[in-house]
């Protein structure tokens, strides 16, 4: 039976668990939530997802929300099927969840109210916060250095080899390169290698193409 | 040798590795660390976590950082002893639990953090606490509650009928919640009360709670 995602294919955290899937090389059926017309906010949606956001999967009787922790179920449940997501031993493992942590601390907690102002707001015609643009930028930029130098002796966040890690960022981190304050990553040496490498995998070039990018 | 845990037991990300440890009844050594003398960021503390925060684990050669990674280690490498914090047996449980501990990171932790921050550690810095910052933040953890009072009422804990991970997670900012005076918040809502009640009746968090020391202020 084939896995049923709900949610939007240009959104950041449905993009997540499609990743996943396309690099763990397993069928999916998209099911499309209309974030424009706020779908997700409907009580037939909110029975999926009590917070009314997007992803929710269904894949038989079993369902599931929160892009992480979908993502980390089917990188388990076909550890042995495509890449290799999770980390070769317990301590390996210990290091991609760290570096995945930081995503969520660090990162999208910078990167998401970047994104909400220079993307989406002009896109809904509202004004974007130019001041909180500037302070988060600042931020951003020092948590990049922590990157850079870590990117500098691994040649991906958690070692010698892709994984959850390097592709937890990528959706997000694929909307900061589109706006005009790119340079950000592309200015920093390692960053800028560690993110060209990423997207020349297969599984991100097919993501793109689905999402019309 | 026994794990250390850089850190001190006030820390919220630090006791949430404690309760951890203590659930699953393993030694650690508790190293700490002088915040307000800023060790954490000095460059021999920096090289064990560059973002220069505590909690850090060393384990053997493992130097690991992230609180929430470093209790998914130690439940992990010690599955077989203590409380199963994980579901590691069944592969949907597991994620079911995972599902809950990404509840408490995303939606939980900013808006209890924001309001903690606010009450307890601003007035530490000589400075008045932000009414609109932790006005907003309360009326997003009161919607987080909501959801959570409703799963309460299908299942003893959040990730279904035995404490995990998800539940842990929250334990070190509640306590500090329910000393501020919008402890309401949890008290007037029947099952996230008697689940908050049970959390606290647990033998890893008594041993745990006279660690988290910092007073909120009275407004």
């Amino acid at each position: 039976m084939v896995v049923k995602l709900y949610g939007q294919v240009t959104a950041a955290c449905p993009q997540r668990v499609l990743l996943c899937l396309l690099e763990k090389e397993i069928e999916f059926e998209i099911i499309h939530i209309d974030l424009d017309t706020l779908e997700q906010k409907r009580p037939e949606h909110l029975l999926r997802q009590p917070f009314g956001q997007v992803p929710a999967i269904e894949d038989g009787d079993f369902k599931l929300f929160e892009s992480r922790a979908i993502a980390r179920y089917y990188a388990t449940k076909y550890a042995d099927q495509g890449t290799n997501l999770l980390g070769k031993s317990l301590e390996h493992r210990a290091i991609v969840d760290q570096w995945a942590d930081v995503e969520v601390g660090y990162f999208n907690v910078l990167v998401h109210p970047l994104v909400m102002n220079l993307v989406i707001k002009p896109r809904l015609g509202e004004e974007c916060d130019a001041v909180l643009v500037e302070e988060l930028k600042v931020k951003l930029g020092v948590v990049l250095d922590i990157y850079e130098n870590q990117l500098a002796s691994n040649r991906f966040l958690a070692g010698d080899e892709f994984t959850m890690a390097d592709l937890t960022h990528m959706p997000a981190m694929g909307y900061l390169m589109r706006t005009n304050i790119n340079r950000i990553v592309k200015d920093r040496v390692n960053m800028n290698r560690w993110w060209e490498e990423v997207t020349a995998r297969p599984a991100w070039k097919k993501l793109m193409k689905m999402a019309g990018f | 040798m026994a794990m250390k845990v850089y850190g001190n037991g006030m820390s919220v990300c630090v006791a949430r590795v404690l309760l951890c440890l203590h659930e699953k009844e393993t030694e650690f050594e508790l190293v700490p660390v002088d915040l307000f003398a800023c060790h954490h960021k000095l460059p021999s503390f920096l090289s064990m976590n560059p973002f220069g925060q505590v909690p850090v684990l060393q384990d053997d050669d493992l130097t690991l950082f992230e609180s929430r990674a470093i209790t998914a280690y130690i439940a992990e490498k010690h599955k077989d002893k203590g409380t199963d914090l994980t579901r590691h047996a069944d592969a949907k449980e597991a994620a079911i639990v995972k599902l809950w501990s990404e509840v408490e990171s995303h939606h939980f932790n900013p808006a209890i953090s924001a309001v903690i921050h606010q009450l307890i550690v601003v007035p530490l810095q000589g400075k008045t606490p932000d009414a609109a910052i932790v006005e907003e933040n309360l009326e997003k953890l009161g919607k987080v509650l909501d959801v959570y009072e409703e799963k309460l009422g299908k299942t003893k804990y959040l990730a279904g009928d035995s404490y995990t991970l998800a539940d842990l997670h929250h334990v070190p900012y509640t306590y500090y919640f329910m000393k501020t005076c919008h402890a309401g918040l949890v008290n007037d809502r029947p099952k996230v009360k008697a689940w908050w009640e049970d959390l606290c009746s647990r033998p890893a968090f008594l041993k745990v709670s006279p660690g988290l020391t910092v007073a909120p202020a009275t407004n």
